[in-house]
């Protein structure tokens, strides 16, 4: 009844107008400049041509300097967007895409406005900056490192490639909801053709339909959470659902969540499992690890960069919403901190170096779900933006190195490789990344990590979170710095994967593995010669030229902290913007209760680390975490290690019980998911499949028996011999002639 | 009606032919049918098959120009004329394939050909 009287309440005020909200909290909505417009429109030119030279059956490297181009473009306006930007909203209209107005039963006016228009605040101009300049940089790398597919699948790479960044550019600058909801469905189909680019590998198929299906689970969720939005607010567009949320900002920052309706606070709760299933989130995260079928530059930037961070903006996005609710943003937090926990654990014992990354992009991710729980929405934009960087990085060392090594990835079968000619860079570029992943003091990961860390201590009820974060930091640090010191220093050694078809024409029936694989002091000159003569290539200019610049991107992000006072540059871009918080609350409007609780919340009493202000103490908390996790991998990965395949860590394996094969196992995950819903569905279509079988099929073949039956019974009337025909007929015309009489009888 | 049947069909005619009346060309008719669908059904051999075909044939023209004559109009008659045309162009079509399957089998019996049994 109180849900049923709250929605009719609600679509009178969609249709009144939210009471007491004014425009005067946030910046005024100018019409945005008309090419704001390209920033999307260019990438997607950049597919069409892709398409073009796909159907032109272009054999060269066109497509990749295509996308270049038009993504290059893309970058300088959107740069030009954020210079003119200064902190105000704008829209731009590219056209009108649906309105309608009907009267509904009650007599009021609604309406339906979607239209395909850009929002341009600090907040999108953020996101945008590192989506066109990271997916510029990683389609230049690309170009190198998709060379083997020129004139296959080349094309198809690109035009997935270019149909991403232009989804994606509407998830982020779309105007409303509707639009958002098309870029996410947009960027979860491209993400789905690029996992499965290698469509000839049954895994990577699998892969791309398991991330497809997940991310339907949470997009249910997310569209569920736009319909109910649209029955609040009687509107989908941000600048109407981000006003009506005034009101009751005041309210919820003095914990009177009672005067706020329940489906206010059920839609936020809905939006962010659409969050979840995107961003890899606690029960939706297992797809990401598998999404790693797809080539490299697309874990780079979709599945590490920027797609996956699509569920952090939309929270950062409706947080007035989130803020209004009494239950979502401490979800939010318990989500993202177990994920970023449990993630860190698995991501400890796997052997697949792109796999560890995948699972730190997960943990990670949930390190900024638990940013945004924690009340800074600050950090977890400044942690997307340091993440999009140096994973970025980190991901692109790795696929140089996979690259190289002929699809090798495991880190029992590769060591050295920094010391091997022409692998230096990628070697820097892999040890800032996992400097920055691991917290190590003065970079830029160090200070987005901590600025969550210490807002967990801060804000009130939340310290456990904090403390989660805390352990994940160490385990993060461990585990990045395992892969570090087991492949790229240490004794030089490597083997080569199963794609060395790509290399050199020799049968490679022997990899070596049976006689050279363990060999203790393997060489890579005298291996190599064994297996085939292989010979691992190095990095040419262009990836080594992406690596340099991200290497050097993901140091200079740590500069941008020092460029203001609360959080640095990336905290002016998230306060300028509704993401911010504490929300920006119209005083004037409301009572001096709701100033007193801002200023509570602002200033009041802080949570306190171990007795300390967690400020002050964060940096040398979570330093000295982060040292301890890269002295312990040090300790078991590099002291005194001789070959590739073994080290310390394994004396410690048998010590630590069954933990290290469950972790090993993903604690088992995907085959609990197996029992309890892929086993389930399974069965239950297999007795679909036999209702189909015996009750439809049996219906339309008796039809088909009809005939068939008659026809069996009436053939042996059809003897061959021509008297018998003769009686039939001389029968037939008796019978007729019978009839006909009888009637003339009868009268008829 | 009934007497009709037995009216004078021939008035004019010699006297001879002057009592004939349709009955009688009918009955002429019937028993000409008869004789052809018994011999039709009871023999084995084609070439008698064959004209009791054309038995039957002709005694389904007689009855035609019986009711001509009765109706004292001629579509009856000219219609016969067609048959008889379309009859004589059967006859040597059918006589030639009886030679043929004569040849085929060095027998003219009809129970010798079976081969479009179902």
């Amino acid at each position: 009844m109180t849900i049923a009287s709250d929605i009719m309440g609600s679509i009178l005020h969609g249709a009144l107008g939210a009471p007491g909200a004014s425009g005067a909290a946030l910046p005024a909505i100018e019409a945005g400049p008309w090419w704001v417009s390209l920033i999307p429109a260019l990438p997607l030119l950049a597919c069409i041509l892709c398409g073009v030279s796909a159907a032109m059956r272009i054999k060269s490297k066109l497509p990749a300097w295509i996308t270049v181009g038009c993504l290059g473009v893309s970058f300088a306006l959107t740069a030009a967007m954020f210079q003119q930007l200064a902190g105000g909203r704008s829209v731009t209209i590219a056209w009108e895409w649906i309105n309608v107005a009907w009267t509904d039963s009650g007599g009021h006016e609604r309406s339906l406005i979607a239209n395909f228009g850009f929002y341009v605040d600090s907040l999108t101009c953020l996101w945008m900056l590192f989506v066109t300049g990271l997916a510029t940089l990683i389609a230049l790398y690309a170009s190198e490192y998709m060379s083997h597919d020129v004139g296959t699948g080349y094309c198809r790479f690109f035009a997935a490639f270019g149909l991403f960044v232009f989804s994606m550019a509407c998830l982020v600058m779309g105007d409303n909801l509707i639009l958002l909801y098309l870029g996410w469905e947009g960027v979860g189909l491209c993400s789905y053709l690029l996992i499965g680019y290698f469509y000839k590998k049954p895994s990577a198929v699998a892969a791309a339909k398991k991330a497809f299906i997940m991310n339907r689970i949470g997009d249910l969720g997310l569209a569920l959470g736009i319909f109910l939005a649209f029955v609040q607010f009687g509107s989908v567009e941000y600048k109407v659902i981000l006003e009506a949320a005034q009101p009751w900002l005041a309210a919820a920052q003095a914990g009177h969540f009672d005067e706020i309706p329940a489906t206010v606070q059920l839609i936020p709760i809905l939006l962010m499992i659409g969050a979840f299933g995107k961003s890899a989130q606690l029960p939706l995260y297992v797809w990401l690890p598998d999404a790693m079928e797809g080539p490299t530059p697309v874990s780079a930037l979709i599945h590490a960069a920027t797609m996956v961070t699509a569920g952090v903006y939309l929270i950062a996005r409706t947080y007035p919403l989130f803020l209004v609710s009494e239950y979502a943003l401490p979800i939010v937090a318990w989500v993202g901190a177990l994920t970023a926990l449990v993630a860190a654990t698995i991501g400890m014992a796997q052997f697949d170096i792109k796999r560890i990354m995948a699972y730190s992009t997960v943990s990670q991710l949930g390190y900024m779900f638990a940013g945004l729980g924690v009340l800074t929405s600050t950090g977890a934009a400044f942690h997307v933006f340091t993440h999009a960087f140096f994973k970025a990085s980190l991901f692109l060392s790795c696929g140089a190195v996979m690259h190289g090594f002929a699809g090798q990835l495991d880190l029992r079968k590769l060591s050295g490789v920094g010391f091997m000619k022409g692998w230096q860079f990628v070697a820097i570029a892999m040890l800032v990344g996992c400097l920055n992943l691991a917290g190590f003091p003065f970079t830029a990961g160090y200070f987005s990590k901590d600025m969550i860390l210490a807002e967990a201590f801060v804000t009130p009820h939340m310290a456990p979170i904090g403390w989660i974060l805390l352990l994940t930091a160490g385990l993060t640090a461990y585990y990045t710095f395992r892969v570090f010191f087991r492949v790229f220093v240490g004794p030089k050694y490597y083997e080569p994967g199963d794609e060395v078809h790509a290399h050199s024409d020799h049968g490679h029936g022997d990899h070596g593995h049976g006689e050279h694989g363990h060999d203790a002091h393997g060489h890579a000159g005298d291996h190599g010669h064994a297996a085939g003569e292989f010979h691992p290539h190095a990095p040419g200019w262009a990836i080594n030229f992406v690596l340099l610049t991200l290497t050097v991107l993901s140091v200079g992000a740590a500069g941008l902290y020092f460029l203001g006072d609360h959080g640095g540059w990336v905290g002016k871009m998230v306060h300028a913007s509704s993401a911010n918080y504490p929300p920006i609350v119209d005083l004037a409007a409301h009572s001096g209760e709701a100033a007193d609780a801002h200023a509570h919340a602002d200033h009041g009493a802080h949570g306190s680390f171990l007795g300390m202000d967690p400020h002050k103490v964060m940096y040398y908390v979570s330093g000295i975490v982060g040292f301890v996790g890269i002295a312990i991998a040090f300790a078991l990965h590099y002291v005194g290690r001789k070959t590739a395949a073994t080290a310390n860590a394994d004396k410690l394996v048998p010590l630590l019980g069954p933990i290290p094969k469950l972790a090993q196992g993903k604690w088992f995950v995907d085959e609990v998911y197996d029992l309890l819903i892929v086993k389930p569905l399974h069965l239950i279509s297999i007795v679909f499949a036999y209702i189909d079988k015996l009750l439809v099929d049996g219906l339309v073949n008796a039809f088909g028996w009809v005939p068939r039956g008659v026809g069996s019974g009436l053939r042996p009337l059809q003897s061959g011999n021509l008297h018998s025909y003769a009686v039939q007929m001389a029968g037939g015309v008796a019978v007729l002639l019978l009839i006909v009489f009888l009637a003339s009888i009868a009268g008829l | 009606m009934g007497t009709d049947l037995f009216m004078l069909a021939q008035a004019g005619f010699p006297e001879p032919m002057g009592g004939a009346t349709l009955a009688h060309y009918l009955l002429i008719s019937v028993l000409m049918f008869a004789i052809g669908l018994i011999g039709f059904l009871t023999r084995r051999n084609l070439i008698v098959m064959f004209l009791c075909t054309e038995l039957m044939f002709q005694a389904a023209g007689i009855a035609l120009i019986a009711f001509s004559r009765f109706h004292l109009e001629h579509s009856g008659q000219t219609f016969v004329i067609f048959v008889l045309t379309v009859a004589a162009a059967e006859a040597a079509m059918a006589l030639a394939l009886v030679v043929l399957l004569f040849r085929k089998r060095e027998s003219l019996d009809a129970d010798e050909w079976t081969e479009m049994k179902g």
